[in-house]
């Protein structure tokens, strides 16, 4: 586990807690396994299942209606699934409530209490607790106090959420899901409703809040941008079903089906023929062992296309430079292939020098890619 | 006259809104404003002593009671049956809900006087239930019990029409987040659900209480009018008009007059007290 000497020893008070065993705090293995839910006998999750590793933070990628915030919703025992076993460790929790799983819960749009303040809102898991569960009510304050100086609320703890701004929101609803001490932290597109700043800064608030508390934690969202930047693991959904677990440089570099090629990173798209371990699409072949003769699909990233000089072994194609952005680390190039398809290719700033004018003949070398027989 | 009046953008000209706004004006005091002055008019025509006399008098005091007992259960009844009506149908879904809704509905549409009947037809002497009822000594009809009924079925759709677009609105996000923290159905509803429909509430149960101290129809089919038992205000008031006893029943119409007034008077200052957000915590 990664551990940032900056942080503030308040902020490791989830895992150095009096209140808790330490077997409650050890971090908990997730297993879903078989899981099987539809809507109005549509389906939802079609026989899914996923492991998720003690205290790794893993992202549930896909794009909507692919079923990942229901596979979310039936791990916070929010929905039950119509066939397969959710484990925690080694027990079954299936059917259990949600409180009784120890999770916590941040909601897409939130969801905080309208009538409390801030400091209520976070400190309502431990105030609707009976009994000798109960913190006194000095402990809760601490402890609230605590949860906003780790989310870097501090002060505010008595305004209304009304009066807090989107980004204040949805940390004050991760405080709030903090405060009950989960084994399990669970968030549904927990920066979608944010702007691109914002969301940028919360997304390094989650790692080094997760960092800190150590609590296993799943995230779902359908930026692949934010999913490969921020978890340690993938899951990519498509259609209620599992496409793909792994780490993000697996999931980008070893796509492991046509929807985690198009879906994860960009690329460029070509349907085609296999023949005899060649894949053609127009004026573009390229060689591709070990798929099955037919109709298939290429998925070409843009670094895939290299600037040939004059090395021009292996598969190249012929382009015409359409337009040219420089204004980032890389070069992107548009190249209109000679059948009219247009390209998106990477150039490196030393090559710039090389490149013809807009309308000039290039060669571009092709230098990777994912062929997969259309199903 | 040449002077020029600002003219903001989207905004009627000043002609317009006038005419517009007399014409409001003209039609509240002519259908409203004038009928209300003639009843506090007629009642005090013959000075303040008559139409105290005609309050005072044993069968309208029996009047007031009756009408403020009937409020006290229908009321709170409807509250209620409104609350878990509206947390059913907005915060879950289930097979039949918009039959449901319809049903809730139904008061609104059907003749009060048509529900009176179909109470007399169920549970009167020649009813499905009145050999039943007979036997074991219950009086429904023409009776308290047939008037609380008949009231409740006129006003229970207004507590839950109340409630349930504001419920819808607020979605069920809030009452998941509780329970995901381990909040109880009870405390869910009481620390989360209940603050934010309050002030909904409080506005459905002061509009079903001006129309349960008002409702004429349903209840003048079940009363059987038996002065001084079975004769709520609106009952009262129209037997003293057909005795041509116009002061008397003017007198306590203005009585009814006055109570549903106050219960006006209360929304607005409910309106008025109604925090735009947040509010005080509970």
């Amino acid at each position: 586990m990664p551990y940032d000497p900056e942080l503030p020893s308040e902020a490791q008070f989830m895992t150095s807690s009096a209140h808790s065993s330490d077997a409650a705090r050890a971090p908990v293995e997730i297993r879903a396994a078989g899981i099987c839910k539809s809507f109005a006998r549509h389906p939802a999750l079609n026989d899914v299942s996923l492991d998720v590793r003690p205290g790794e933070l893993l992202a549930l990628l896909g794009p909507s209606g692919s079923g990942k915030t229901t596979l979310l919703r039936v791990i916070a025992g929010l929905e039950f699934p119509e066939d397969g076993q959710i484990l925690f460790d080694e027990t079954d929790v299936t059917f259990a409530a949600a409180a009784a799983r120890g999770v916590g819960f941040v909601f897409q749009q939130y969801a905080l209490f309208r009538h409390m303040t801030v400091a209520q809102n976070i400190s309502f898991g431990l105030d609707v607790r009976k009994g000798g569960a109960r913190p006194d009510k000095a402990e809760r304050a601490r402890r609230v106090e605590a949860l906003l100086k780790l989310v870097e609320l501090e002060g505010l703890g008595g305004r209304h959420p009304a009066q807090l701004s989107g980004g204040q929101r949805q940390r004050v609803a991760l405080a709030r899901a903090l405060a009950v001490e989960p084994r399990v932290l669970l968030l549904d597109e927990p920066f979608g409703a944010l702007d691109a700043t914002v969301r940028k800064s919360l997304r390094r608030e989650l790692r080094r809040i997760h960092d800190a508390t150590g609590v296993t934690t799943v995230f779902v969202t359908h930026d692949q941008e934010e999913a490969l930047e921020l978890a340690d693991r993938v899951a990519v959904m498509s259609r209620g079903q599992l496409e793909q677990v792994g780490t993000p440089a697996e999931v980008y570099a070893h796509p492991s089906s046509a929807f985690v090629a198009g879906f994860v990173g960009d690329a460029n798209r070509f349907c085609g023929q296999m023949l005899h371990g060649r894949f053609t699409s127009g004026a573009l072949s390229v060689s591709a062992p070990g798929v099955a003769d037919g109709a298939a699909e290429a998925f070409i990233r843009p670094h895939h296309f290299e600037m040939a000089t004059d090395d021009l072994s292996g598969d190249s194609v012929t382009a015409r430079l359409e337009r040219l952005v420089a204004n980032g680390p890389y070069a992107r190039l548009e190249a209109r292939l000679t059948d009219g398809r247009i390209v998106d290719a990477i150039a490196s700033h030393a090559q710039l020098g090389d490149l013809p004018p807009a309308g000039g003949e290039i060669v571009l070398k092709i230098t990777g890619g994912h062929v997969f027989a259309s199903a | 006259m040449s002077g020029q009046t600002p003219i903001r953008p989207n905004q009627d000209p000043g002609w317009l809104r006038t005419l517009i706004l007399s014409t409001v004006v003209l039609f509240m005091s002519v259908m409203v404003g004038l009928p209300l002055i003639t009843v506090f008019a007629v009642g005090l025509s013959k000075g303040l002593g008559p139409a105290m006399e005609a309050i005072r008098e044993h069968d309208a005091l029996a009047a007031v009671g009756l009408t403020l007992f009937i409020a006290a259960i229908a009321v709170p009844f409807n509250a209620v049956f409104g609350v878990c009506a509206s947390w059913a149908i907005a915060k879950h879904s289930f097979r039949g809900k918009s039959f449901l809704v319809s049903l809730i509905d139904l008061p609104f549409s059907v003749s009060p006087v048509v529900a009176g009947l179909v109470y007399v037809l169920v549970f009167g002497l020649q009813g499905w239930f009145g050999p039943w009822l007979i036997d074991h000594n219950i009086k429904i009809i023409f009776a308290v019990p047939g008037i609380v009924l008949a009231t409740v079925f006129v006003t229970f759709p207004f507590v839950a029409r109340e409630l349930i677009p504001l419920m819808e609105a607020q979605g069920s996000d809030e009452e998941e987040a509780a329970v995901s923290m381990g909040a109880s159905g009870l405390a869910t509803f009481l620390r989360v659900t209940a603050p934010n429909i309050r002030w909904g509430l409080i506005y459905g149960v002061l509009l079903c209480n001006a129309r349960a101290m008002g409702e004429f129809g349903a209840v003048s089919v079940v009363s059987g009018h038996i002065r001084g038992q079975t004769t709520t205000m609106p009952l009262h008031v129209e037997i003293l008009y057909n005795e041509y006893d116009f002061v008397g029943a003017f007198a306590v119409a203005g009585l009814l007059c006055l109570m549903a007034l106050a219960t006006l008077a209360l929304k607005t200052l409910v309106e008025i007290a109604r925090p735009e957000v947040g509010g005080h915590a509970v």
